[in-house]
């Protein structure tokens, strides 16, 4: 518990990326194995237990302190944190425990959802009297929920991949499959050996980056293979040992949510991992988005949902087949494996992503510009030699995508920020003219440097109308093109319709707010996208 | 952070001295205690400028707080001072000082007439500090006292262990190359985290505002660390491996930038929460305050045997709901309404 609360403390103590990878590595370089595994899962954000009810624990710490419940909440309303608050007012004379992690976690922790009140209230006393302050803070973050200590799971992986001495992708690999918090388990997990048997396991994605220079700077389009870039979920489809998984980006496991991808599962050879994109389709031409995102929160899927909004799943690599790992072999090798996989199934469901022939890069050009009619966000130039890498490794996956949508939006609303932007006006909320008046259409928080911020925030304050909360009204002077991705009906919005990933492009001060958009613009918009025609 | 008050409580409407618009006054002697505007007679409990004002005809403060009070107000500002304990009486009404911890000169103040006794606590804390006199309890009727940090989640460390956390601090920043600053009030915080830290350790620079107040100091004995100013030829000596004290507002200016790398700290009692610290993106926080912590409240206000306890400054509502429900007589003491920006310098704590 002392090296771990060390940990935490050094964690705490610093902003800087490297100085926590830094602090964490030496802590799994420095931890017995049994600590460490506890002190990963806990690190990597799952949490040990069901969260103790915090009203009880509010309770007994007015029974220990002899504090009146008001004052407690007082307390809680000046700090902030539950696990903190209740830290400090616990009276000190805990001096603190030697005990190491995993029998603080296995002794005072675990232990807790199968007591009884009366059961918790004993454990939880007990470990009271024993903890120091830093010892019973940490404690109380442990019993009620996530623990967060500002370091990203990705940055943890990175630090132990560090004090395991190999690669941070095989680590991330790793961690994404099965593993108890047991001496045991970690020690495979920080060990040399492969275990890539191991089913169900998906591949770290390989991520593309945004091609913004022209696409002839890549050289030669024959060493390209191009595709469309799908507007839908990318996913893993794995078959193996019998089973069938479906990992997205967020490493979840979804397939739940997508009984059709179950279907194509069963039909897959055993071994096989398939990387694609689940689009949501209706006769031969993909849906929006938004038609998917409604199947997405759902666990259980209704049938008549299931026929409202059919999936597919277009595929367009393949990683892993009959067991082996494909992933050094070049694009057009594993295409040519995908090929002849995909033309082995006979299910309707599972789409092979098309090849884009063309014989030049304006011509390329030219085919890309009908990007929305079809559905797409753009093309995906692959160069044709390279392995499947990892992260976002730039160089050998480009999304080249259409320009977004624009519309010249007036900021009516502006909101705090949080974190650093805590103290400045960032957070905005825009509106078009409709029937003479602004109607907002979106909110947007991103696209403005640091000295447009300070001098949007300066207006914000001597310009405010009126306060609702945290919300100021503003006087409607500001003009800023909005760029966003698409547009969808909505009956949640006032103006009827919803915008994706809307940011600020441009600052127009050349504009004046008389001359922003129209709803009317932003409908006719709607209506070409819904006939699936260019606007 | 001061909470604005509850309607004040009309029962202490023939106490000795009272809220007015202008701030404390005691009607019998014709005089304001820390006064927020310019008034004939002001007696001053500490030279802070949410309790000291300029434009008054006359003040009246302790013998070692004339330095800083002069410093604050203006050089030939007209100031009778007192010895700590010594008395004076101003229309029939008995007046003395005593020493209130908080920093070089800080005072209580005593106010006698016709038997009854009341005293203005001021800004003030219980435990010991080597760069001002220790505060000493006062046996009165009525205290008033401030609440700045009347919850009890504040409890002060040890103020020998957070020096040692200082300079460790300190000392692993120079292993990394990094200049070690503390942000710090101008007046009385600066001084006393300049007198504690191991200036062994390597060279120190202050920043303007602190260094007007470390002359005064030093003026009045207490022993101060060779400073520099941050010049160019300082800023050489520094950067790197000196420390930096400096007032809360460098915060983030081109001034404190010249000596990056940096790793930053905030020494008040407002760092004893995590989150403090955290919103400002600080590096760490030392917990050194120069007010009372809960407990040092509640002992203080013990040991003036006061029948009856008079709240500002602070945490009001909370201090005097727990002071009722534990049987006292108590009644909350407007504060003057703080701007959302705070204090002009920030020196509430």
């Amino acid at each position: 518990m002392i090296r771990f609360t060390r940990l935490f403390q050094e964690l705490d103590r610093t902003t800087r990326t490297s100085e926590k990878t830094a602090a964490l590595e030496r802590y799994f370089r420095e931890a017995e194995p049994a600590d460490a595994a506890w002190a990963l899962r806990v690190l990597t954000g799952n949490r040990l237990i069901r969260r103790v009810n915090t009203r009880l624990l509010r309770q007994w710490v007015a029974e220990v302190t002899g504090y009146p419940g008001w004052l407690v909440d007082e307390s809680y309303g000046a700090v902030g944190d539950l696990s903190e608050t209740l830290a400090l007012l616990l009276p000190s004379g805990g001096v603190g425990v030697n005990e190491p992690l995993h029998r603080v976690i296995v002794d005072h922790i675990l232990p807790l959802p199968t007591l009884d009140e009366a059961g918790q209230r004993e454990l939880i006393l007990d470990t009271w009297a024993t903890f120091d302050t830093e010892q019973r803070f940490l404690f109380h973050k442990l019993i009620s929920g996530a623990f967060r200590v500002g370091a990203s799971k990705k940055l943890v992986t990175n630090a132990l991949a560090a004090a395991a001495g190999i690669d941070a992708a095989v680590m991330q690999h790793r961690l994404m499959g099965d593993w108890q918090p047991t001496a045991e388990d970690y020690a495979r997990l920080i060990s040399g050996e492969d275990r890539a048997d191991e089913p169900g396991r998906p591949y770290p994605f390989y991520l593309a980056s945004q091609l913004d220079d022209p696409p002839d700077t890549l050289g030669d389009l024959g060493d390209w293979q191009v595709e469309w870039k799908w507007d839908g979920i990318r996913a893993q489809l794995i078959r193996r040992g019998g089973n069938t998984l479906v990992w997205s980006r967020g490493e979840e496991g979804i397939a739940d949510a997508f009984p059709e991808l179950r279907q194509i599962g069963e039909a897959l050879p055993d071994g096989t991992v398939l990387d694609g994109e689940i689009v949501a389709w209706e006769s031969d031409r993909p849906l929006p988005f938004s038609a998917l995102q409604r199947r997405l929160n759902r666990k259980r899927v209704e049938a008549m949902l299931f026929q409202d909004v059919p999936v597919v799943y277009v595929a367009y690599d393949l990683l892993e087949r009959d067991g082996k790992d494909l992933r050094e072999r070049s694009t057009i090798d594993r295409r040519a494996m995908l090929e002849a996989m995909v033309d082995a199934i006979d299910e309707d469901d599972l789409l092979l992503s098309p090849l884009i022939d063309a014989a030049s890069w304006d011509e390329l050009g030219e085919q890309r510009e009908q990007s929305r009619q079809r559905g797409v966000e753009g093309m995906m130039l692959k160069r044709k030699t390279s392995p499947y890498g990892v992260g976002r490794k730039r160089g050998d996956w480009w999304k080249w995508k259409v320009d977004p949508f624009t519309v010249d939006a007036v900021m009516i609303y502006a909101q705090l920020g949080t974190g650093k932007r805590a103290s400045l006006y960032t957070d905005y909320t825009f509106a078009v003219w409709h029937d003479g008046e602004l109607t907002p259409i979106a909110k947007a928080y991103s696209g403005l440097n640091d000295d447009e911020i300070d001098e949007v925030d300066r207006f914000v304050r001597r310009n405010t109308l009126d306060r609702r909360g945290p919300v100021r009204v503003v006087r409607p002077e500001l003009v800023f093109e909005l760029a966003f991705e698409g547009i969808n009906a909505s009956t949640r919005h006032r103006s009827g319709i919803a915008l994706r990933f809307p940011r600020m492009a441009h600052w127009r001060k050349d504009k004046p707010a008389q001359e922003a958009d129209t709803l009317e613009n932003l409908q006719r918009l709607l209506a070409a996208r819904e006939r699936g025609v260019s606007p | 952070m001061p909470m604005p008050p509850e309607s004040p409580d009309t029962s202490e409407a023939d106490s000795l001295i009272r809220a007015t618009e202008r701030g404390l006054y005691c009607e019998a002697g014709g005089f304001y205690v820390d006064p927020w505007r310019p008034v004939d007679r002001a007696v001053i409990t500490h030279a802070h400028s949410d309790h000291l004002r300029s434009g008054c005809e006359r003040y009246l403060c302790s013998k070692p707080g004339l330095g800083v009070l002069r410093r604050r107000v203006a050089e030939d500002a007209r100031v009778e001072t007192l010895g700590y304990g010594e008395a004076t009486t101003i229309n029939g009404v008995r007046v003395s000082l005593h020493p209130a911890g908080h920093l070089l000169g800080s005072a209580q103040v005593r106010v006698e007439h016709r038997g009854r006794v009341t005293v203005v606590s001021g800004d003030y804390k219980t435990e010991s500090d080597p760069t001002c006199a220790d505060f000493e309890p006062v046996c009165c009727d009525t205290f008033i006292t401030e609440s700045t940090f009347g919850l009890p989640v504040y409890r002060w460390p040890d103020p020998g262990s957070v020096v040692d956390e200082i300079n460790a601090w300190w000392r692993g920043n120079q292993e990394t190359g990094r200049t070690s600053v503390i942000f710090a009030y101008a007046l009385g915080k600066a001084q006393r985290v300049l007198h504690a830290v191991d200036d062994s350790i390597g060279p120190i620079a202050v920043h303007g505002a602190v260094k007007r107040f470390v002359d005064v100091y030093a003026a009045a004995g207490v022993r101060m660390p060779e400073v520099l100013t941050a010049t160019e030829e300082s800023r050489k000596a520094v950067k790197g491996r000196g420390l930096v004290v400096a007032p809360p507002s460098a915060l983030g200016t081109p001034w404190l930038r010249k000596f990056a790398p940096l790793s930053t700290a905030f020494a008040s009692g407002w760092m004893r929460i995590r989150g403090a610290r955290r919103r400002q993106s600080l590096d760490r926080g030392f917990v050194v305050s120069d007010h009372a912590d809960w407990p040092g409240l509640l002992r203080a206000i013990d040991a003036t045997g006061a029948s009856r306890v008079g709240i500002t400054h602070g945490y009001v509502n909370v201090l005097h709901r727990w002071l009722i429900e534990q049987g006292r007589d108590a009644f909350v003491v407007p504060t003057r309404y703080e701007s959302e920006s705070g204090n002009d310098d920030g020196e509430v704590e």
